[in-house]
């Protein structure tokens, strides 16, 4: 019982993600090129803290921090590889919204094409081996048939 | 005393679903009329009983009893009377009620709606229903029971989850599960078939309504989820690929497929296996869109293993549906008869193109949702799956789909010309060649992807109206015989153009709500302006106050554009102490053709407050087309009412359904 409503308020907390959201304009950075970039990166990180949002959508504590950390990096004159490095060194690949393509991810990567090649060539030649011949021509005899009923029809 | 004879009414009800799940499948065994008869009245007895139970349910909602933990926990005395209402299936225990409901809804439909279905299918399929309602119901009253008693009464309730109280989540959960569930019917004829070992164009005939109904439900159900999402989370997106959504799309993708596989099915008498296994997926996927919501274990692994009883327990309840399911298909699928053949170029290859593909998206999809739970249980690694993973995948996956959407109906059955075909679409092949090359010229700096988006719009909305130009004979027919050819139609056939027209508005809303939105987020203090998309926004300051449940700022803003009246918006945020969260609620003002959207941020404390300002181009139509592909759904299932009606006229009920098919 207490243990249902312990989850229940962690959910409630969980659902009831505060109001207003994403960046703010005292976080901006004074060059639009490198901002830009900043709110790219920010696009591609996970707000750790809530559910499957991007830091760049949420307004939590944590996703504040790692937007300032982020245009810290870019500031320093990391590339957007190099901030985004920075980032997973400390948050682990968790972070990454995009899932680099490492052994982990071969099946999650892979996975989508293989499949589609597989079902298309099985159905492909399942369909090919089933066509129907192509209908015979009418003869003459049936020819003439066909258009005294569908006369009689007009 | 109310809650106790709703709560006796859904033990009864279970009993009801035993019964109805064993004995008519006993009877169509031994070919006993009165014990197949039984699976009748036991639905319409357990939709009785379970309509009953939830009423009470509700009931305790409108009255605030918070002697019932549930009302404790989701209601308050201060919440409006429409919330109070909705508020009762907006906890777990509560959804639960509203799924039972339309599943034993769905099964009563059926047992009043069925003279003239072969009595062995119907007692069969009522049976299945039965067992499928027999599930349920264990489950809500051993893990989920919604009627259990609190005390000491408290004064006062928790109130709901602020975010739920709002009109369009309220609405959002009925048609989701009217969707859902009613794929339940689809599943039951299909298991029902497997047993009597016979797919053919009547078992087609009587599945294509439901399968149509629930989509319908389902396309509804999905496009509020993601409309609420649009005005409810404040940064003007409404699909971000999380989980929840992806329950739902998931369903939908097959069943989509399954609307389109049974008409070949019940036209040609082909894809009968194909079609049976995606009534038994289509329901799978319902099925664990919805408990694997309620369950907590997309958000996280750790909120599952809090409470497993819950899990556990739906985790069987899915592996019975779905893997009795595949072994019944597995053992009976070989012994149905094979299918007619075609030609691959042919309005059946094309179903089976569009079948290849939805599933294909289903299964990344799929994929995409679960491959973080998997990883994480397997090899401990945690890793995150977004938006961008999805957007490279299921989008590749789709768009040939979308393209070829065009091309299908007008193919003929059985052996169809690609060349004829493309004859006859010519002017929508003009058209979506010129569509992107005159959006280019206008903004030279269009994304590839954006210009395709264009070209595929404009292609599946000019091929609908190029097929029915085609059709009336448009061009080279007196006007009248035109208009006579288009008012005889089949409904079936506007239900398609409507449905496939839909379907090429949704992908323009998509494509430019996408690729051409703006966007400004700025602090702003009483007097200042912010420029977007040609508009002006005097900001004029903000109002703070009390109604009802909660505490509100309210902005006032002055929206200025050249040749229109100035007109005054409102973006709010929302305090509720009882639940102690907020929310915001934004203000959307639209012309159909781009919405300008703004949310109200946090206050600086220097007098000035954030304001995200969007403008989201065609974002309506995402909606519009979702809207016009279930009219269209709608528009084909009046046809089926108006066709059985006439046969009935013509022939003695009973034969009706085993009249020739007309196809």
């Amino acid at each position: 019982m207490i243990r249902c409503l312990l989850l229940a308020a962690v959910l409630a907390i969980l659902l009831a993600a505060p109001a207003a959201r994403a960046v703010e304009p005292s976080e901006r950075l004074a060059d639009p090129a490198l901002e830009a970039r900043a709110r790219a990166i920010s696009q591609e990180l996970r707000c750790l803290v809530c559910q499957n949002e991007s830091i760049d959508e949420s307004n939590a504590p944590l996703a504040h921090d790692l937007r300032l950390l982020v245009r810290k990096r870019l500031l320093a004159g990391d590339s957007d590889r190099q901030a985004l490095d920075y980032i997973v060194a400390r948050y682990g690949v968790f972070v990454l919204l995009d899932p680099p393509f490492t052994p982990a991810t071969w099946l999650l990567w892979l996975g989508p094409p293989a499949l589609l090649l597989a079902a298309g060539a099985v159905l492909a030649s399942r369909v090919w081996r089933r066509r129907p011949e192509p209908p015979a021509a009418l003869s003459a005899d049936e020819r003439a048939r066909a258009e005294r009923v569908l006369g009689e029809r007009a | 005393v109310l809650i106790e004879i709703g709560h006796f009414a859904l033990v009864l009800a279970l009993l009801a679903t035993a019964v109805q799940g064993i004995v008519p499948l006993v009877g169509a065994g031994v070919r006993n009329r009165a014990l197949m008869d039984i699976a009748r009245s036991a639905a319409l007895l357990q939709f009785g009983l379970v309509a009953f139970a939830f009423a009470t349910f509700i009931h305790a909602h409108i009255v605030s009893d918070f002697s019932v933990l549930n009302v404790f926990e989701n209601s308050s005395l201060e919440k409006p009377m429409l919330y109070k209402v909705t508020g009762a299936w907006g906890s777990h225990e509560g959804s639960m009620m509203l799924w039972v409901f339309m599943l034993a809804l769905f099964g009563a439909l059926v047992a009043g709606f069925s003279r003239g279905l072969p009595a062995s299918l119907r007692a069969r399929t009522l049976a299945i229903q039965g067992l499928l309602g027999f599930g349920t119901l264990l489950f809500i009253l051993a893990t989920s029971n919604p009627f259990a008693r609190l005390f000491p009464v408290p004064a006062d309730g928790r109130d709901l989850n602020p975010l739920l109280q709002d009109p369009g989540l309220a609405f959002h959960p009925p048609f989701l599960y009217f969707g859902y569930v009613g794929f339940s019917i689809c599943y039951s004829f299909a298991i029902a078939a497997l047993i009597e070992g016979r797919v053919d164009a009547v078992w087609a005939r009587w599945v294509r309504p439901w399968a149509l109904t629930a989509w319908c439900g389902l396309t509804i159900g999905v496009a509020m989820g993601s409309w609420w999402a649009y005005y409810v989370l404040g940064w003007g997106g409404w699909w971000a690929w999380d989980p929840v959504e992806n329950a739902s799309f998931m369903p939908w993708l097959l069943g989509t497929a399954l609307l389109h596989s049974a008409a070949a099915v019940e036209k040609r008498e082909s894809l009968q296996r194909w079609t049976v296994l995606l009534a038994i997926m289509t329901f799978g996927m319902s099925l664990i869109g919805t408990f694997l919501v309620r369950s907590g274990v997309l958000t996280s692994v750790h909120s599952f293993a809090l409470d497993p009883t819950r899990g556990v327990f739906i985790l069987m309840l899915i592996g019975i549906v779905i893997g009795g399911g595949l072994l019944l298909y597995a053992w009976r699928a070989p012994a149905l008869t094979a299918g007619s053949a075609f030609a691959p170029v042919s309005r059946e290859g094309a179903l089976v193109l569009n079948n290849l593909l939805l599933a294909a998206g289903m299964a990344t999809v799929f994929l995409g949702t679960f491959y973080p739970l998997f990883a994480e249980v397997w090899s401990g690694v945690k890793l995150s799956v977004g938006p961008q993973y999805f957007d490279a995948t299921f989008v590749p996956i789709v768009v040939p789909g979308l393209a070829a959407m065009t091309i299908g109906p007008v193919l003929a059955w059985r052996h169809g010309s690609l060349r004829g075909a493309l004859r006859r679409l010519w002017p929508a092949l003009v058209g979506a060649a010129l569509a992107p090359l005159a959006v280019w010229a206008l903004a030279p700096k269009s994304s590839w992807a954006a210009l395709g988006g264009v070209a595929l719009a404009s292609w599946a909305m000019l091929g609908v109206l190029a097929d029915l130009v085609d059709r009336a004979g448009l061009g080279h027919l007196p006007a009248a015989t035109v208009w006579r050819r288009l008012c005889h139609l089949p409904r079936g056939t506007w239900g398609y153009a409507i449905a496939h027209f839909g379907v090429g508005v949704l992908i323009a809303g998509v494509t430019v709500s996408t690729a051409w939105k703006s966007e400004r987020i700025e602090t702003l203090r009483p007097g200042d302006t912010l420029a977007i998309a040609g508009r002006t926004l005097h900001f004029q300051g903000v109002d703070e106050g009390n109604f009802a449940n909660y505490r509100f700022e309210r902005a006032d803003i002055i929206v200025d554009r050249p040749g229109v009246a100035p007109l005054s918006v409102h973006p709010e945020r929302r305090f509720y102490p009882i639940a102690g969260s907020s929310t915001t609620n934004t203000s959307i003002t639209t012309n159909g053709f781009g919405d300008l959207y703004l949310a109200l941020g946090d206050a600086d404390g220097k007098g000035g407050w954030v304001l995200r300002a969007y403008y989201n181009p065609l974002v309506p139509w995402v909606w519009f087309g979702a809207l016009l592909a279930a009219l269209g759904g709608v528009v084909s299932l009046s046809e089926r009412r108006a066709q059985r009606q006439a046969i009935r006229v013509r022939a003695a009920p009973g034969v009706a359904a085993q009249a020739a098919d007309p196809g």
